[in-house]
């Protein structure tokens, strides 16, 4: 059914079942991990990594995007980009109590503090 | 109807047939959307002195059996493009019904949980989580139901074109599968966002 110009990938049934039981171990991994009372910072990156995981799974096997032309992957590639940068900038208000840095500090602009017996 | 060029072979200057750009070019502007809300969780959560114990609130247990349901989807509607692209009819009647069912046991887990959320008093506006589990949840539930809508077009009166051209018709399955797996991908980052961390 597949030839030159027309748009169709290889059908692969067992790939699919392989996939959607590597998801369901994965999804059962992510709740078992979250009831294990891990620090909070290692609950987030386990539960994220494994969901970027098979998100992955998902867009590679089942959106076919494993097989796919180039031209897609430029919309999304800018996408990617403008998604992280929506999470890079939560840095600027909330980067000091996450990560202990004054971000004022780093760049020598911190207001001095005035007060008698301030430190 | 020969009005949609390109529906089902390869534009020379993009590779891809216009169906196919398209799609990735609306889920483009569609991680954006959910991106906004996941950006603004996390504002509101490290910006805030005190968070809801979420695993407490939610019911984590409904939450799994959505996951479940919803990759299960997946899966089925993967596997009816598989069956329009072997030239199966009842095969791909089959797995479609049953993605079409999948949407369908969602939305009614869906509808459980937030009943029991607005039995016990609690609301979009009772605190910042709530406002963003509802907002974010709902908004997800509203695109199943969006996808739900093509699905059953394509396995009621879209079937027609099964016989008329049936190369387009299957285009037309991937399509639809696309954004049906996007929405499973949004599920995906929104059960640990909302249910576990």
């Amino acid at each position: 059914m597949s030839g030159p110009g027309t748009n169709t990938h290889a059908v692969n049934v067992r790939g699919y079942l392989m996939v959607f039981a590597t998801l369901m171990v994965l999804t059962i991994i992510t709740v078992a991990v979250a009831s294990l009372n891990l620090s909070e910072g290692t609950t987030v990156l386990v539960a994220v990594s494994i969901a970027t995981i098979k998100a992955a799974l998902v867009a590679m096997f089942f959106m076919h995007l494993k097989s796919e032309k180039p031209m897609v992957f430029w919309p999304l590639g800018l996408t990617a980009v403008l998604f992280a940068a929506l999470f890079a900038f939560l840095l600027w208000t909330e980067g000091d109590h996450l990560f202990g840095t004054k971000f004022s500090d780093a760049f020598g602009s911190a207001p001095k503090t005035s007060e008698p017996g301030g430190h | 109807m020969d009005a949609l060029p390109y529906t089902t072979t390869i534009r020379p200057d993009t590779g891809l047939t216009n169906p196919k750009l398209g799609i990735w070019l609306f889920l483009a502007s569609e991680v954006m959307l959910f991106g906004s809300l996941f950006s603004a969780y996390a504002l509101l959560r490290t910006g805030a002195p005190s968070w809801p114990d979420q695993s407490a609130v939610l019911n984590v247990p409904l939450a799994t059996l959505n996951t479940v349901i919803l990759i299960s989807s997946s899966v089925t509607m993967v596997m009816a493009w598989a069956g329009a692209a072997s030239g199966k009819l009842s095969r791909y009647r089959l797995f479609m019904g049953l993605t079409l069912l999948g949407g369908a046991l969602f939305l009614v887990v869906k509808v459980i949980e937030y009943s029991e959320k607005f039995s016990h008093g609690l609301y979009p506006s009772t605190n910042n989580f709530l406002a963003l589990y509802f907002t974010m949840t709902g908004l997800h539930a509203i695109h199943v139901i969006a996808g739900m809508v093509v699905n059953a077009y394509l396995i009621g009166p879209g079937t027609r074109m099964w016989t008329r051209d049936h190369l387009r018709f299957t285009n037309r399955i991937e399509i639809a599968g696309i954004y049906w797996h996007f929405v499973d991908v949004v599920w995906i980052f929104l059960f640990p966002v909302l249910y576990l961390l």
